[in-house]
């Protein structure tokens, strides 16, 4: 038996990828216990609090990612800088 | 919703965190990972950015068992509900058949899904299956479920239909119950039909529990894999190659990693966006419940 | 909507349409293959229960029984044990991020088990756990401990929180309160919940056909297997499947009132 990570084929992308996702997560968390927040009516047809606007912000931006690489041939990085101010739009005014 | 405010009951969820954290998030990463490689074996990898996802989106094979995977899960519905509806309200009120139909209708729930693919195999094999047997040599219809795609479908249909059914109906049946008996005893003072009382009382009351059933159904058919594995393991042709079993051929099968992964991912994210759903769904349904 | 008698009638219809395809392979167990393939009888004319005895006597097909009880059962109790706590927070607790979570676990209990096959593959062989009962009852906790919190979580809202508040009035500690009185009042819900954990690690295939190879094979195995190879033995595939759905059978009458709540995750 050999504890190593080999088999879960690390890649320093998908790294940052997960290191990104885990500091919102802590942010998250920490401002939420500083400075809990009540569930309210934005743009998006249900009453939502910060945390479920982040991920419906995330799983969003994933879709505008996954149908740009399906529909176009361009670099990821153009449409990268949209969906995150789609989920700066969707935590504001969601 | 008056609970007591308290952040220590974290604690009390530790172990169910850990548990799950292990079977779920490790996991998930894995297949995050395996999905911007091509991995052609131990140790041998290359990064190829999102090109697995570009080959995934554009294989026309997915988008055929998507679509495929749609159709069926649409047209299991359409049967399914209807008639669990109908199940439930053809259900005893009281006496000893409450029970008595209770427990015959939930038996095929707790039949493994194995079971159930060997049941209609026997059950519908022109050799030896009743159901093959009558409807090639009585009506004289040719059906073989390994050969003919349509044959297949009808088949898996039967066999979904008879499976899950009773899921809606217990559900149905669980609404109806719930409805206070002056309700019924206004319909009749004003006189009201059948017909109109099951329109304007009784599915309108069922519809938070109609709702669950819906999406229940939906998900778990959308993930199908047991059934028609057992039954022609995806077969005739890639016919009744549903996303699971797709998915398990690329990964088990062909140990393709990289493609299985991109795959798995984006499976994943559409089953993600259908619980949120369900559970906004269930969170109402609760609400109502308790008012 | 129907009459009495209608209805009565359309049940009986249904109840008898739904038996057919279990009282035909019934039939297929007790008989003998070249009986099976030689004619196409309603019932069997003579009838024998040499596949059953060939199931309880060949260790490659009991064993399968045997391995499928031990890691579902070991499941059941990993899930109780770790649910019931957690359960006990969600319905009584806010904290932060409660909603999350609580979602999180419904996503595992939806989350298709073909995507985690795979890795749990690769996981279980390299810390060692493959072809182990308790491989296949961690692999089984991805949705039956999700599962499990959420039945819980609905029988708990049900009981009033003034019990809770008397009995810390009175001295009681969390834990001696929850062991003593909170358990015994929910014991129905305890039922019904490990009942669904039982089910649900025993119907499932794929986890359990990928993590073991021949100490840990459960039933659903040896039945694929079986079909996978030529030259067919109907009656014994029969009378192994006759036998998976004894255990469902024998236990439906004591959760008959409550499976509605289960299916439901607790919410109906």
């Amino acid at each position: 038996m050999h504890l190593t990570l080999e088999w879960m084929y690390w890649t320093r992308p998908t790294a940052i990828f997960f290191i990104v996702l885990f500091v919102i997560l802590a942010a998250m968390t920490i401002w939420q216990t500083l400075a809990p927040s009540v569930p309210r009516r934005g743009f998006l047809p249900l009453a939502t609090t910060p945390g479920t606007r982040l991920f419906l912000g995330i799983i969003s931006a994933i879709f505008i990612h996954l149908a740009w690489i399906g529909l176009t041939d361009l670099s990821l990085w153009i449409v990268f800088p949209f969906a995150v101010g789609w989920i700066i739009v969707v935590m504001i005014w969601g | 919703m008056n609970k007591w405010e308290n952040n220590r009951a974290w604690l009390l969820t530790v172990p169910v965190l850990i548990l799950v954290a292990f079977s779920s998030i490790i996991p998930l990463m894995t297949v995050i990972n395996y999905s911007v490689q091509d991995i052609m074996g131990e140790g041998q990898s290359l990064f190829v950015g999102t090109e697995m996802f570009k080959a995934v989106l554009r294989e026309p094979r997915l988008h055929e068992a998507l679509w495929r995977q749609f159709l069926f899960s649409a047209l299991v519905l359409l049967i399914e509900m209807p008639l669990g509806v109908l199940l439930a309200l053809a259900m005893p009120k009281k006496g000893w058949g409450v029970s008595f139909s209770l427990v015959v209708i939930a038996l095929p729930l707790l039949i493994p899904w194995n079971t159930i693919g060997s049941i209609w195999i026997i059950f519908v094999r022109p050799d030896i299956g009743l159901f093959g047997h009558f409807i090639n040599n009585v009506l004289g219809i040719p059906f073989d479920h390994t050969a003919r795609p349509l044959d297949a479908w009808i088949t898996l249909m039967f066999m979904e239909v008879w499976h899950w059914t009773p899921l809606v109906a217990l559900l149905a049946y669980a609404g109806l119950r719930a409805i206070p008996e002056v309700y019924y005893q206004a319909a009749k003072i004003d006189g009201s039909s059948p017909w109109k009382t099951f329109w304007y009382i009784q599915l309108p009351k069922m519809r938070g529990v109609l709702t669950i059933a819906l999406l229940l159904r939906f998900m778990d058919s959308f993930l199908i894999y047991a059934e028609p594995f057992v039954l022609t393991g995806g077969g005739p042709g890639n016919a009744t190659t549903f996303l699971s079993i797709y998915l398990v051929k690329l990964a088990l099968g062909q140990f393709d990693l990289g493609t299985a992964g991109a795959f798995s991912l984006i499976y994943f994210l559409i089953v993600e966006v259908l619980c949120f759903v369900f559970y906004q769904v269930l969170q109402n349904v609760g609400k109502g419940a308790k008012t | 909507m129907m009459k009495g008698r209608k209805k009565t009638i359309a049940l009986a219809i249904y109840f008898f349409l739904m038996f057919l395809p279990i009282y035909w392979m019934l039939n297929m167990s007790l008989r003998t293959n070249a009986d099976i393939l030689g004619a196409l009888t309603i019932y069997p004319a003579d009838p024998t229960f040499a596949n059953y005895i060939k199931i309880f006597t060949d260790s490659s097909w009991y064993m399968g029984y045997v391995n499928s009880i031990i890691y579902v059962t070991i499941n059941m109790l990993i899930s109780l044990t770790v649910a019931l706590p957690a359960a006990y927070a969600f319905s009584r607790y806010r904290f932060v991020g409660d909603t999350q979570v609580f979602f999180w676990l419904l996503t595992n209990r939806m989350a298709p088990a073909a995507v985690f096959a795979l890795p749990f593959f690769q996981l279980y062989s390299t810390i060692g756990l493959m072809d182990t009962h308790i491989a296949v009852a961690l692999a089984h906790c991805l949705f039956n401990v999700p599962l499990a919190v959420w039945i819980l979580e609905g029988f708990m809202s049900g009981i009033p929180r003034e019990i809770d508040e008397t009995a810390f009035i009175d001295g009681y500690s969390l834990p001696r309160f929850f062991i003593t009185i909170f358990i015994p009042l929910i014991r129905a819900g305890v039922g019904v919940t490990a009942f669904f954990c039982f089910m649900f690690s025993w119907v499932e295939l794929l986890f359990a056909r990928t993590l073991t190879i021949t100490n840990a094979k459960p039933i659903q195995s040896v039945m694929t297997r079986t079909i996978s190879a030529t030259g067919m033995d109907w009656g014994l595939l029969a009378a192994a499947g006759v036998l998976t759905i004894v255990p469902g059978a024998l236990v439906i009458w004591f959760v008959r009132n409550h499976m509605a709540k289960g299916f439901a995750l607790g919410r109906v």
